[in-house]
């Protein structure tokens, strides 16, 4: 493409904003909120790419006998979160300055999200200084979605498929916008100062401690842990799993890169660059930690952990992409990668059976990632970020506790022994994903 | 007529086919199969726990000849399949009694 179009679209535009505040930069008011509004929808799109991600993970790290309930899963899940975050969750989430408890819960809740009208004017727009409300919504709801996509994986293999996506429709219309409305809807660990850029403890941790929560409550798969050994259950098709590894990475972009809120500046196109750089440069030495960690400690890499050391990297980076260096991008990132590989044994001996390793990745990552923040970013204090760490655990783990207990107890969350033996695209779905290959599981 | 059963390496397929097909033998069967012997399998680390795979990818090959070739054919295929590793395979030779050819009818030596 030349340049030269874009350049003339962005004098027009300075020639149809009308003249502003002094804050207005120089492509004029119309132009940052079309700018903005463009920075929403791309990061969106990729950030509901990551559903993709997500599915092709799991569907490649459980076992065939399974794989068709898991992208079944997934499909839903990733509707209902749509259904959920509509219906509740939007306003739930952005009080925009109206709470009925303060800092705490919105007077907004419950409404349904309205758009703007079609063909709005500039005049009638929701926020002119920021951008518009559709394209806000949409990249918000991915967010609200890719929370839901965590618990999933964990919980593979053995949970029933309806009181699974009773569970997320909770999670995304009332436990995930609830607490992002502390800190990204103004609440009160905002006015605290805790900082999450892009949600490693909003997003990521929030869908590691559900899926935690899950796993308790649901105990490990049948034979996993045999005898005081830890059984292991090898998934069906890594090239899936690889795939949708680089999926997350490349949706990612859009999930941090978005998070500036802002493109219509020098100042903000440079800082969604810087994230993107960062970003990339954190998922890099998070695999590359896990790789050289593996063949250490075991003699031979193994290939899950440099999936989900990438991943860790990229949960890591997540609270904070815009201030470190690149350098300090690969320390936060290899850290995540030294976290993975140190966490997904560890959990084994627990017995916890987290089948794709989301609880290391996104809750234990996500810790880790929040508390960095302040190694380079002087607005942080390791006080105010461990006190949001330490509310939004306790918050998303007792609330999701709550909410496996009482489907577990009304409907009962785990399939029958011999419905798990037999694997769930069996029992839940008579449909395998793979109806012409072999026998095996 | 003698029946010979191969299970070899799966790698080693293609070496023993056209060892086979250098002494004229004019068909065989292979079927891709699990098993173990004395080795009891091997064992591999999955995210940090160790699991023993039982049952390892072999091939199997199968051959109806006549009793004359049986010791050229026997030993072709221990030379093309041999590693001198653990898990080379194994080579059995059984009488075979009788053979049809489907498409003709014919019997014995002439449906080999």
């Amino acid at each position: 493409m030349t340049l030269q179009p874009v350049t003339k679209l962005l004098a027009s535009l300075m020639l149809i904003g009308i003249s502003g505040p002094a804050l207005a930069s120089e492509v004029g008011v119309h132009g940052v909120f079309i700018l903005n509004s463009l920075l929403f929808l791309i990061g969106g799109f990729l950030v509901m790419f990551m559903a993709a991600g997500f599915c092709m993970l799991e569907a490649g790290l459980v076992r065939a006998k399974n794989t068709t309930t898991q992208l079944t899963k997934n499909i839903a899940l990733f509707s209902l979160a749509s259904v959920g975050y509509y219906l509740i969750g939007y306003n739930l989430m952005y009080p925009l300055g109206a709470w009925s408890v303060d800092g705490v819960l919105s007077a907004l809740f419950p409404a349904i999200a309205v758009l703007e009208p079609v063909g709005v004017a500039a005049e009638a727009v929701d926020d002119l200084a920021y951008a518009s409300t559709a394209s806000d919504y949409f990249f918000q709801l991915m967010f609200c979605a890719a929370t839901a996509s965590i618990v999933s994986g964990t919980v593979a293999e053995r949970i029933k498929l309806w009181p699974f996506l009773a569970f997320t429709f909770i999670l995304t219309a009332f436990i995930y916008p609830l607490q992002a409305s502390w800190k990204w809807g103004g609440g009160f660990l905002d006015a605290a100062g805790f900082l999450d850029f892009a949600g490693s403890s909003v997003v990521h941790s929030v869908g590691g401690w559900a899926a935690l929560a899950g796993a308790l409550i649901l105990g490990p798969r049948l034979g996993k842990y045999k005898d005081g050994r830890v059984v292991p259950m090898p998934g069906a098709n890594l090239p899936l799993a690889t795939l949708g590894t680089f999926i997350l990475w490349l949706g990612w972009f859009g999930f941090n890169g978005g998070s500036q809120l802002a493109m219509g500046s020098i100042g903000d196109v440079a800082d969604v660059s810087r994230i993107f750089a960062n970003t990339n440069a954190a998922a890099a030495m998070g695999a590359i930690v896990a790789l050289v960690m593996t063949q250490l400690l075991y003699g031979k890499v193994d290939l899950t952990m440099v999936l989900n050391g990438a991943l860790a990297g990229l949960v890591s980076i997540t609270a904070e992409p815009l201030t470190p260096s690149l350098g300090m991008a690969s320390l936060i990132g290899g850290v995540g990668g030294v976290i993975v590989v140190l966490a997904v044994p560890f959990l084994d001996k627990l017995k916890i059976d987290d089948v794709v390793g989301a609880i290391p990745v996104h809750l234990l990552a996500g810790i880790w990632g929040t508390i960095a923040v302040v190694l380079t970013n002087s607005d942080a204090s390791l006080g105010t970020q461990l006190y949001g760490i330490i509310v939004i655990g306790l918050f998303a783990f007792i609330a999701s506790a709550l909410v496996w207990f009482v489907l577990d107890k009304a409907l009962g969350i785990r399939v029958s022994e011999e419905d798990e033996l037999a694997g769930l695209d069996n029992s839940e779905l008579g449909m395998d994903s793979y109806p012409e290959f072999s026998t095996q599981s | 007529m003698k029946y010979v059963i191969g299970i070899i390496q799966p790698a080693k397929l293609e070496l023993v086919r056209e060892a086979l097909a250098s002494l004229g033998v004019s068909g065989m069967t292979v079927g891709e199969v699990q098993g173990y012997g004395r080795q009891k399998g091997k064992s591999e680390i999955y995210r940090g726990a160790e699991y023993a795979v039982n049952f390892l990818p072999k091939v199997k090959l199968e051959l109806a000849i006549d009793s004359d070739q049986a010791d050229a054919v026997v030993k072709a295929i221990k030379e093309a399949a041999h590693t001198d590793k653990i898990g080379d395979g194994k080579i059995f030779v059984l009488d075979l009694v009788h053979a049809v050819r489907i498409r003709t009818g014919e019997t014995g030596k002439a449906a080999l």
